[in-house]
């Protein structure tokens, strides 16, 4: 596979990203094509989606997206079938390609760990403020007079 | 010879490190004055001795010494000068000896204005920043020594990567990281607190001009990389959530959420130790920046070094500070007991809900980052968390703050009134919903994010404006405006970096919201129309640069029948690395861009033209720079020079205004 993505990036040409002529007819297809195209990942780049991507291996999946979007299929079959493919005869490319990771398993704490900790956070927040605001001033440590001193020799302005 | 003395000017450096960690150390337990001040001294001559040694590497790629192995792997003799000098810190060796280059000026400047903090916790502070000096200046000499020779040096060098050829790149990383190392002052002066067993007002005071330099540091880094990105990688991106970006990004959300709580610890000496947290947690993410860029664990556009030896060595200094710092954070926690008492309504609570939402947007892009690792490690799914998750999982904590922001900045400080707050901020309001309104009405497509991102950005702006004419008082207009002038700095910056987040939400939400794009082969002399543009590919000449070749297209653009601009986009062949680059044409105006990019000739004539019309584009740089430039104003508050101000009236007695 190594050997594989090394031929792949030394015969990338410094091509576009995407080419005029990939581009289809139908405008209102063209913009779903390049919808879904933002979101699969080019293979052999670093964190490029195909739709930015100038490797070969990202044409060839940005035309295999508008060839399953002429057969008429709706995004999320595009993407299904990118993903999974068909049995026996196409692999599919697995999650990896998803620059949006699924909602399921395990990915679940990745889409959960915002919203969780914003509640936690809140919740823990809310605690220590109106612990702050019940506190009567008087229980309040004070400075010591050196300190004071300090403070007011620091403060003076 | 200069550089066997730079080599050994780097490791006197480092031993001046480790005197400058354990005396002052020992000095201040014992209370022993003598021990204490040798720290200042050794800051200054560790600081002296980088520098020289930094500059005998620079000479080396100056004078193109390809005696020396950097030099030969990362520069060549036809590269323009500035090039050669920037090469010094555009390789993963002399980066890292600029890390502690700048990690020693800071020290020698705490050594240097610092004369005013107690004794015991300047030589603190300075034996934590001495130490963090000592592992770097291990991880350079021992796995990444940038002056090591070339038995048979070669004829010429292998060349410099030519996408980081480029101005703005060559000041993008000393600017990121003077905001890295510059949050390694708040972390030496969090742990020296926590030895010293007292955080208090003063020290919360003396902690934040440090934070606030390194985020204005940050903030230009980052801007300059956004920018670069922007105009040198070929389709207009300006963030990628790359995790090299976002490793920018978790330090800067951390010190911006570090900077306001540092105002509730001064003026109010509560949320003290969340402070010293975010202090420690600041430069841990700085390194796990660090980290990111040069271990190649995570794979990026940017990774410097794939070096699994260099990462464990990094991973162990995180592991060494980060968990001796939380462990002495644990151990001292109770020391920082809260005295303010102050409401549920207060600027206090807004700072908290501040740093609450910075803090979790910060997590998330942590989670994030780190997510494809621990999802194959632990789950065996390889999977890649790119920009459409980062897009929906971030943007709504800057929502809810920029939605926020403005009551909480004008919220008072321990009880306030929500109705009041509400009632000052309605001309705002309403302007920037009838702003947004006015956007929504206008544009064809229906997308809700332009109209959010205007409301935001009014709603930012007005809400600062209001906040800063409800700080005049009542009276004539002149007195009103004379008060205004005379406002703190730190009021007007306060404002500015404010009104900078809003300008650049708003260019973000413009860009993604309005831009359009056109693909086409164009024809020689064959106008076409991009929305309200008409351009013309007029030429295509082949033009040879002084270490590339090019093909430079010449495209008229012009807007109902006047000509705007002749736009000359380039695509570039750097020959010693046999790299390919587009240089965009951009015509910058403040309300558009309009970027132009070439690419090859086709078969029936013509070449490819890519055209974007990038709408408030520059938007995003201008909030940054307003942020920066914020920072910046809040710096030279007299506040912060009122330790100098004490000294002045105790000898020369220069009365109070």
């Amino acid at each position: 596979m190594k050997h594989l993505v090394l031929i792949f990036t030394l015969l990338a040409t410094p091509a576009f990203s995407v080419q005029p002529e990939e581009v289809l007819d139908d405008p209102l297809l063209e913009l779903r094509a390049r919808e879904i195209s933002k979101n699969l990942r080019c293979l052999v780049c670093r964190n490029e989606s195909i739709d930015d991507s100038n490797a070969d291996v990202a044409r060839d999946l940005r035309l295999l997206v508008r060839e399953r979007l002429l057969l008429g299929e709706g995004d999320d079959e595009v993407i299904d079938y990118i993903v999974h493919g068909v049995p026996g005869e196409f692999a599919g490319f697995g999650e990896y390609v998803l620059l949006r990771p699924q909602t399921t398993g395990s990915n679940l704490v990745l889409w959960g760990a915002g919203p969780v900790m914003l509640i936690l956070s809140v919740l823990l927040a809310g605690g220590y403020l109106r612990r702050r605001a019940r506190t009567p001033v008087g229980q309040v440590a004070g400075l010591n007079d050196e300190e004071k001193d300090r403070l007011a020799q620091i403060l003076k302005e | 010879m200069v550089t066997e003395l730079g080599h050994f000017a780097l490791i006197l450096a480092a031993l001046t490190a480790c005197v400058q960690v354990v005396i002052p150390l020992v000095g201040a337990h014992k209370r022993w004055p003598g021990w204490m001040a040798v720290a200042e001294p050794a800051a200054i001559m560790q600081f002296i001795l980088t520098a020289f040694s930094f500059g005998a590497l620079t000479w080396a790629f100056v004078r193109s010494d390809f005696s020396l192995r950097l030099v030969a792997l990362n520069s060549h003799s036809l590269k323009p000068m500035l090039y050669k000098i920037s090469g010094t810190w555009g390789n993963h060796e002399g980066s890292m000896l600029l890390w502690v280059l700048i990690l020693t000026l800071f020290g020698a400047m705490l050594a240097v204005f610092g004369r005013n903090l107690p004794p015991s916790l300047r030589a603190r502070a300075l034996a934590v920043q001495a130490a963090i000096g000592v592992a770097f200046f291990a991880f350079i000499l021992l796995t990444s020594n940038p002056f090591l020779r070339l038995a048979t040096p070669p004829f010429d060098g292998e060349g410099l990567n030519p996408l980081l050829q480029d101005p703005g790149l060559a000041f993008h990383p000393p600017f990121l990281y003077l905001g890295y190392v510059g949050l390694s002052m708040a972390f030496s002066f969090a742990v020296a607190a926590l030895i010293e067993g007292r955080v208090d007002a003063a020290w919360a005071r003396w902690v934040r001009p440090w934070t606030l330099a390194a985020w204005v540091f940050l903030t230009i880094g980052i801007a300059l990389g956004s920018w670069w990105a922007y105009y040198e990688l070929g389709w207009g991106g300006f963030w990628f959530w790359d995790p090299v970006e976002n490793a920018s990004f978790m330090p800067w959300l951390l010190a911006a959420a570090l900077l306001h709580t540092a105002i509730v610890a001064e003026k109010r000496e509560t949320l003290k130790s969340w402070t010293i947290l975010l202090a420690i947690l600041a430069f841990g993410f700085s390194l796990i920046g660090t980290f990111i860029v040069r271990s190649g664990v995570i794979t990026s556009v940017h990774a410097f070094a794939n070096d699994p030896e260099r990462g464990v060595f990094i991973l162990l200094i995180l592991a060494v500070f980060m968990g001796g710092a939380l462990i002495l954070f644990a151990a001292r926690a109770n020391v920082m007991e809260a005295r303010g008492v102050f409401g549920m309504i207060s600027r206090e609570t807004m700072l908290v809900a501040n740093n609450i939402l910075l803090a979790v947007a910060c997590f998330v892009v942590f989670v994030g980052t780190i997510w494809p690792l621990v999802s194959e490690l632990a789950f065996d799914r390889k999977l890649s968390v790119g920009a459409p998750f980062f897009n929906m999982a971030f943007t709504p904590f800057m929502v809810l703050l920029g939605l926020l922001l403005p009551i909480g900045a004008m919220m008072p400080w321990k009880r306030g009134k929500l109705g009041r707050v509400a009632r000052t901020l309605i001309p705002a309001l309403i302007l920037s919903l009838a702003l947004a309104g006015l956007a929504w009405a206008m544009q064809t497509g229906r997308s809700l994010l332009g109209p959010v991102g205007l409301f935001l950005a009014a709603w930012l702006v007005f809400g600062s404006i209001v906040d800063l004419l409800g700080r005049t008082g009542r009276g004539t207009m002149r007195a009103r405006f004379g008060r205004l002038i005379r406002l703190p700095r730190a009021d007007w910056g306060k404002a500015v970096a404010h009104s900078g987040l809003g300008i650049t939400m708003f260019g973000i939400a413009g860009l993604m919201a309005w831009e359009v794009e056109d693909i086409r082969v164009a024809q020689l002399n064959a106008p076409f129309r991009v929305a309200a543009y008409e351009l013309t590919l007029t030429d295509v000449r082949e033009v040879q640069g002084p270490n590339y070749f090019s093909t430079v297209g010449d495209v008229r653009l012009v807007k109902d029948g006047r000509e705007i601009a002749i736009l000359h986009p380039e695509k570039r062949v750097y020959p010693v690395s046999r790299m390919p680059t587009t240089e965009a044409a951009i015509d910058y105006r403040l309300l558009r861009d309009v970027y132009v990019v070439i690419g090859d000739p086709q078969d029936g004539g013509g070449y490819t033209v890519r055209t974007y019309i990038k709408p408030l584009t520059n938007w995003i740089w201008m909030g940054a720079f307003l942020m920066s430039l914020g920072g910046t104003l809040s710096l030279f508050d007299r506040r912060y020079r009122v330790a100098a101000g004490a000294r002045k009236t105790a000898t020369v007695g220069v009365p109070a205004e």
